[in-house]
């Protein structure tokens, strides 16, 4: 049973864990050294060359912390959290394309695709797993018997259910211009280019799906402008105030991994995936990888250059402005969809 | 094969332990996960049954919407943990109830049986292939919005009636007690969360 092509998919299983535990480790580096530069600092410097190693010296460093439980904390659920969160957050980038169809330089007898799972229903999965993650978020808010923890926990939970309505019809959008679900389907529908200059992108086509999609993106993940759950000033640190060492790095690799999730999938579904030009096909994955890259560039430059919106601020944008504008721009496109038949 | 049959049982096992669990406890916020746990060993069946948009569907809906309701609720309201003693529920039963809970249960016993029974013959009759196909999203659409269109608006305009109801009903909760100022009278969240547990 054991063949060339299930060696491959496990190694590509075994490489996409790899990557998505190092993506965040990456991005806690980035992210400091981003907002070093922007407020004229220099961020860390002392660990390895420039700080390149302080990822690693602040693993070791939660480690060995000691793991602490408030006393009239529910147990079971406390210790519970963290890894729904974490489970959520990795399970979401299974479905995930990131390259083309590939034999490995001939070493398989049949090309296999450069992602875990090519699941008909992707986007749905994507957005399935998404909900899942917010249980994480509220039982940890809930458990942990704070009040900061609960009050946290509700905002950031109301928060991505207001949200995830826009983020839905966002996708739907872009689901009825591709005629698919296949994440693979919708980025092989990007490829080419409109007169040989304008990349074949949906972002041309969905202008305000993109900005509908980014900015439910940013909410559904809970960062900046939109980081109400850690809003220090009145929350101390929100849903995972009690939690400290391991647990507490599994809710911050969580939100780095959703972050990179959010970002692969904007990547698939407006900006062509792997397709660009001057690449040959089998190294369309550094396409991709800069896409993504400089949408996580995007996300941190924006948490340390806006201001954090007020909560109720937040709730009027989301429903009276983002949802009914999704609801237009679903409209819009069946309608474009309909009449020109794309 | 194989791997299917034994990834049946797993998720049959799950479904229907998670299940009992959820009657079983006396902690509210566990029925709720034991729930979910059940609606995602049902989705795991239906995925076996080549059906991933229907279980998709189940876990956006069921395990993702409707759940992260009822534990608002149950944590919002804070449910004390049940402690009722087997003695005393017995003194608050009258023999007729206790009649119609048998008369229930058998009923209950006897529409189980009938419904395996006719599972068994409606499995032999749709064992031969043309099933994997007939599923797809796009037909699914298809049949949604041609055969069973009635059904489909029926149950939206029943949908849209019951939101409605809701509304009103907590419409008219709120005007009755003047809100607090800390709750905004614009988001229902923020007006409850004044009860934290403990």
């Amino acid at each position: 049973m054991i063949t060339p092509v299930l060696i491959a998919q496990l190694c590509i299983v075994g490489f996409v864990f790899f990557m998505l535990l190092n993506s965040a480790a990456v991005m806690v580096y980035v992210e400091r050294k981003v907002a070093a530069k922007i407020q004229q600092r220099m961020g860390p410097w002392l660990v390895g060359y420039r700080g390149a190693l302080q990822p690693l010296a602040d693993i070791v460093k939660l480690m060995f912390k000691e793991e602490l439980r408030p006393a009239a904390a529910d147990g079971v659920l406390f210790a519970l959290a963290p890894v729904i969160s974490a489970t959520a957050a990795f399970t979401a980038f299974s479905v995930v394309p990131f390259g083309a169809e590939t034999t490995f330089f001939g070493l398989l007898d049949r090309p296999v695709p450069l992602q875990v799972a090519d699941v008909n229903v992707a986007v749905l999965v994507v957005f399935a797993v998404t909900s899942m993650g917010v249980y994480g978020i509220v039982l940890a808010g809930w458990s942990s018997n704070s009040k900061y923890s609960l009050l946290g926990a509700l905002r950031s939970s109301a928060q991505m259910i207001s949200y995830e309505l826009s983020y839905g019809l966002a996708l739907a959008s872009v689901l009825v211009l591709a005629g698919s679900m296949s994440l693979r389907d919708i980025v092989n529908a990007q490829a080419g280019a409109w007169f040989h200059v304008i990349p074949r992108w949906y972002l041309f086509l969905q202008p305000l799906g993109f900005f509908i999609y980014m900015t439910a993106g940013v909410a559904e993940t809970n960062r900046a402008p939109f980081d109400f759950p850690e809003a220090e000033q009145e929350l101390v640190a929100g849903y995972h105030t009690e939690y400290s060492s391991m647990s507490f790095a599994m809710f911050f690799m969580a939100e780095y991994i959703n972050m990179v999730t959010v970002s692969a999938v904007a990547t698939d579904l407006f900006l062509g995936g792997w397709h660009g030009p001057f690449l040959p096909e089998y190294l369309g994955w550094i396409w991709f990888l800069l896409k993504v890259s400089f949408l996580l560039f995007f996300y941190v430059w924006m948490r340390w250059t806006l201001p954090r919106y007020r909560y109720d601020q937040l709730m009027q944008f989301g429903w009276k402005v983002l949802l009914p504008l999704s609801v237009l721009n679903l409209l819009l496109t069946a309608a474009g969809v309909l009449y020109f038949g794309v | 094969m194989a791997y299917n049959l034994i990834l049946f049982y797993a998720f049959g096992a799950v479904a229907v332990a998670a299940t009992v669990l959820v009657i079983a406890q006396s902690n509210p916020v566990y029925s709720v996960l034991l729930l979910i746990a059940s609606f995602m060993a049902l989705a795991g069946l239906y995925v076996l049954l080549d059906a991933p948009f229907v279980a998709v569907t189940q876990i956006i809906v069921y395990a993702g919407a409707i759940m992260v309701l009822f534990l608002f609720v149950v944590m919002l309201l804070n449910v004390p943990r049940e402690e009722a003693v087997a003695g005393e529920i017995e003194a608050h039963e009258s023999g007729s109830a206790r009649a119609f809970g048998t008369l229930l249960t058998i009923l209950m016993g006897v529409e189980l049986a009938w419904a395996l029974g006719s599972a068994t013959r409606l499995g032999g009759r749709f064992a031969g292939g043309q099933r994997a196909t007939a599923w797809t999203v796009r037909e699914i659409g298809r049949i949604l919005f041609t055969s069973y269109a009635f059904a489909f608006e029926a149950t939206s305009v029943l949908i849209l009636i019951a939101m409605i109801g809701a509304i009103a009903l907590a419409g008219r909760h709120l005007a009755e007690k003047k809100p607090s100022p800390i709750s905004h009278p614009q988001s229902p969240i923020t007006a409850g969360s004044d009860k934290w547990p403990g």
